[in-house]
């Protein structure tokens, strides 16, 4: 099995290496504050074009309102952004699509008409508009219900119509804000697709969800934000490497000079042996084991997933929040007593 | 840009007065105001029954045999040469000689027989008639009662000299008064074609909020291109209503029927006032519109536009009490202020168009107008994206002076 080497990450990555006419997204120490809670808090982005970029966090953590931030639909109170290149992102919402995480469509509007609709907003003329969402629902099997009302569709139906209006004008960026819920798992799939098929055409595709196996799948590059902060961004295998590999060690032999190799923090249950591969690697451990005649009857390590990393990295930051808030309340109340 | 904005003013224009317009409560709009001349016809007939049961009143006589009669035909040989309304009189007594007659009782009683109207009563004779009745009745008759019981005293032949007409068309204070007859007509039909305005306009972006459907419009389109297009949609919206009630009011008219009472010619001359009242009422409409789509937008629900409703309506209420007032204080600093004043502006010009031949005025007005629309709209865009979107800094230079961030030095 071949160990990727570890990656010593700190702080909060930005592609500086990358130019910014190749980013389709660039973002710095974007703020929002809303009703004295701040929402996002310095957060950094850059998004490759043709890339699929992951935006990850917990429940609240400030996706949906960096995404509205990176839209132009709200603006930060502080901080800088670049979408394809404009630092007015309205000026370019033609070349966007968006789907945001409360889908709505007009009800009584018909479905080739909802789309033709979206199209127009994003400049296409209502003819060619009607044409392509007659096209677009077919090619996903939807052409049936081309001429039916919204309200008269499952709500499954009128996402992916609302979907494919997000695609209709043939954006360069498209932006979904949790596209997976509310879909079936066999609709998860199709759009998993169709995010690839997007990305291979050149489109960038960047999403916000808080379920990890989609990122795990489909993203080159993620950004997790917890807190309104961004505590890690990067490639999605840079993330993973943040956790040391997981040895899974069963050995014929229970006790022996070997033993000195394995951590001292190792869990032993029977013959195995639970611990994280330290950092000096794979081989020298394995030298102890052979040396030190310990009878390996199987050794795995397993690299952490995605999610483990999430979970640790999203934690950690959550934590950290925690803390600085009580340290700010902390403060406020000396403050109190102190003009009392 | 600017193109940009129209082209998705015009993406929602098209959108909202589609779905206004093959909706089935359209019907409902169009047939909206018929139910107001419905009702008022009801009530101007219950009325008009009302006032010939109530408002009849007769005056009793009780005045000795022949004095009664004569009265009674004084009065009918009289009264169509007296200006003013004339009661019927009717003899309820021929008293004889010494026989007295109590008026007092007989008009506090409910009702004499052949006279259930009965207002007033005359006694005594024609040389010293007694009014009895009650005071405004008796301030009221008084004078008629003492000119007809003179000429019931005198009986004789007596002519009443012929008048030479000399009609000419008009007066100088009449053509006044007629112009500002013209004027304030004017500015009812515009205030009346203005109010069904409110309603629908309130609640303009409630469907969007409700529908979710503001997160993908905010995104893809510049808010005051959204409010532009809304704006337009009923305004467009509203003139179908006009062209389709205009259309009956012509074949009514070709079917000679008189709907309206004949006004004064305005100073401009009717072809282009009626062309200046249809700009006043575009501009009326956008002006007022743009300010309730504004204050509207702030609501998020049918029940918070329900409760705006009102003092929205009384507000247009004042515009139009506060335009008409002007119209009474030509030269005044009233008039000036209503002139000035953005929302009463199209109100007072309209009754400048009736008033006065002067057309320089109605450009620069129009034009200001104009322009306060775009500043209304351009203001409600960015106080719906700041409250509703919860868009904008929350400190430092706002608006159209913030300038975008710098990019960090990489």
């Amino acid at each position: 099995m071949k160990i990727e080497p570890f990656a010593s990450f700190t702080g909060t990555p930005v592609l500086d290496n990358v130019p910014s006419q190749e980013l389709a997204i660039e973002a710095r120490g974007l703020v929002k504050r809303f009703d004295g809670f701040t929402a996002v808090d310095g957060v950094d982005i850059s998004v490759p074009r043709g890339a699929i970029y992951g935006i990850l966090g917990p429940n609240g953590a400030g996706k949906t309102t960096t995404l509205r931030m990176l839209l132009g639909i709200i603006d930060p109170d502080s901080g800088y952004r670049r979408v394809l290149g404009h630092e007015r992102p309205t000026e370019v919402a033609r070349r966007i699509g968006y789907l945001p995480e409360e889908r709505g469509l007009y009800p009584a509007m018909k479905a080739v008409e909802a789309i033709a609709f979206l199209a127009a907003l994003r400049g296409v003329p209502l003819k060619e508009g009607r044409r392509r969402g007659q096209e677009l629902l077919e090619q996903h099997g939807l052409g049936y219900a081309a001429d039916r009302q919204i309200r008269q569709l499952s709500k499954g139906m009128a996402q992916q119509v609302q979907l494919l209006g997000t695609l209709v004008h043939e954006p360069d960026l498209v932006v979904f804000d949790e596209p997976f819920s509310g879909l079936d798992a066999l609709n998860q799939g199709k759009l998993e697709r169709m995010i690839r098929s997007l990305a291979e055409r050149g489109t960038t595709v960047i999403f916000s969800t808080h379920v990890i196996a989609h990122a795990e799948r489909l993203c080159d590059q993620i950004a997790i934000i917890a807190g309104g902060k961004v505590p890690f961004a990067g490639p999605v295998d840079a993330a993973r490497d943040r956790l040391r590999p997981q040895v899974r060690l069963e050995t014929r032999a229970s006790d022996g000079p070997w033993r000195a190799a394995i951590p001292a923090d190792a869990r032993h249950e029977g013959r195995f042996w639970f611990f994280t591969l330290p950092e000096s690697g794979v081989e020298p451990l394995l030298r102890a084991l052979i040396e030190g005649d310990a009878g390996i009857l199987s050794l795995s390590i397993e690299r952490p997933g995605l999610h483990d990393a999430f979970v640790s990295i999203a934690g950690e930051a959550a934590a950290r929040a925690l803390e600085e808030s009580a340290q700010e309340e902390a403060v406020k109340a000396n403050q109190k007593r102190g003009r009392r | 840009m600017l193109r940009n904005h129209f082209a998705a003013a015009w993406v929602i224009m098209r959108r909202d007065f589609c779905a206004v317009i093959f909706s089935k409560t359209f019907i409902f709009f169009l047939i909206g105001p018929l139910f107001p001349v419905f009702i008022g016809a009801m009530a101007a007939a219950v009325g008009s029954q009302v006032s010939r049961d109530i408002d009849n009143p007769v005056i009793g006589i009780a005045m000795p045999a022949h004095q009664g009669d004569s009265l009674v035909a004084a009065r009918n040989g009289l009264a169509p040469k007296m200006a003013g309304f004339v009661p019927e009189y009717t003899v309820l007594e021929r008293l004889k000689p010494g026989e007295t007659f109590d008026a007092r009782t007989v008009l506090a009683s409910k009702g004499v027989k052949g006279a259930p109207q009965l207002a007033a009563v005359v006694t005594g004779t024609l040389d010293k008639p007694v009014l009895t009745g009650s005071s405004e009745r008796v301030d009221q008759w008084r004078g008629q009662i003492a000119l007809i019981a003179a000429e019931a005293g005198a009986p004789g032949p007596r002519t009443f000299p012929e008048v030479t007409e000399d009609k000419i068309a008009t007066t100088a204070a009449k053509q006044h008064v007629d112009l500002a007859v013209t004027a304030q007509a004017g500015q009812v039909l515009l205030f009346l074609l203005t109010m069904l305005l409110a309603g629908m306009v309130l609640s303009n972006l409630v469907e969007e909020k409700a529908n979710k459907i503001i997160e993908v419009l905010a995104a893809s389109i510049p808010m005051d291109a959204l409010f532009l297009g809304k704006l337009f949609a009923m305004l467009a919206v509203s003139l179908v209503g006009i062209a389709v009630w205009g259309s009956v009011y012509g074949v009514l008219m070709l079917a000679g029927m008189k709907s309206i009472p004949l006004l004064a010619t305005p100073a401009v001359g009717w072809p282009l006032f009626c062309v200046l009242g249809f700009l006043y009422f575009a501009m009326a409409y956008l002006l007022l519109g743009s300010l309730f789509l504004s204050i509207g937008g702030m609501a998020t629900t049918v029940r918070e536009v329900q409760t705006l409703s009102m003092p929205v309506t009384m507000m247009q209420l004042m515009v139009f009490f506060f335009a008409s007032y002007a119209l009474a204080r030509p030269g005044t600093w009233i008039e000036t202020a209503s002139l000035v004043f953005p929302v009463s502006s199209p109100f007072a010009m309209l009754a400048q168009a009736a008033q006065s031949p002067v057309l320089w005025p109605h450009l620069i007005a129009l034009v200001y107008q104009a322009i306060w629309v775009g500043v209304i709209i351009r203001v409600g865009a960015q106080l719906f994206r700041r409250t509703v979107m919860k868009s904008g800094p929350a400190r430092g230079r706002r608006g159209w002076f913030r300038r975008p961030a710098e990019l960090p030095a990489r």
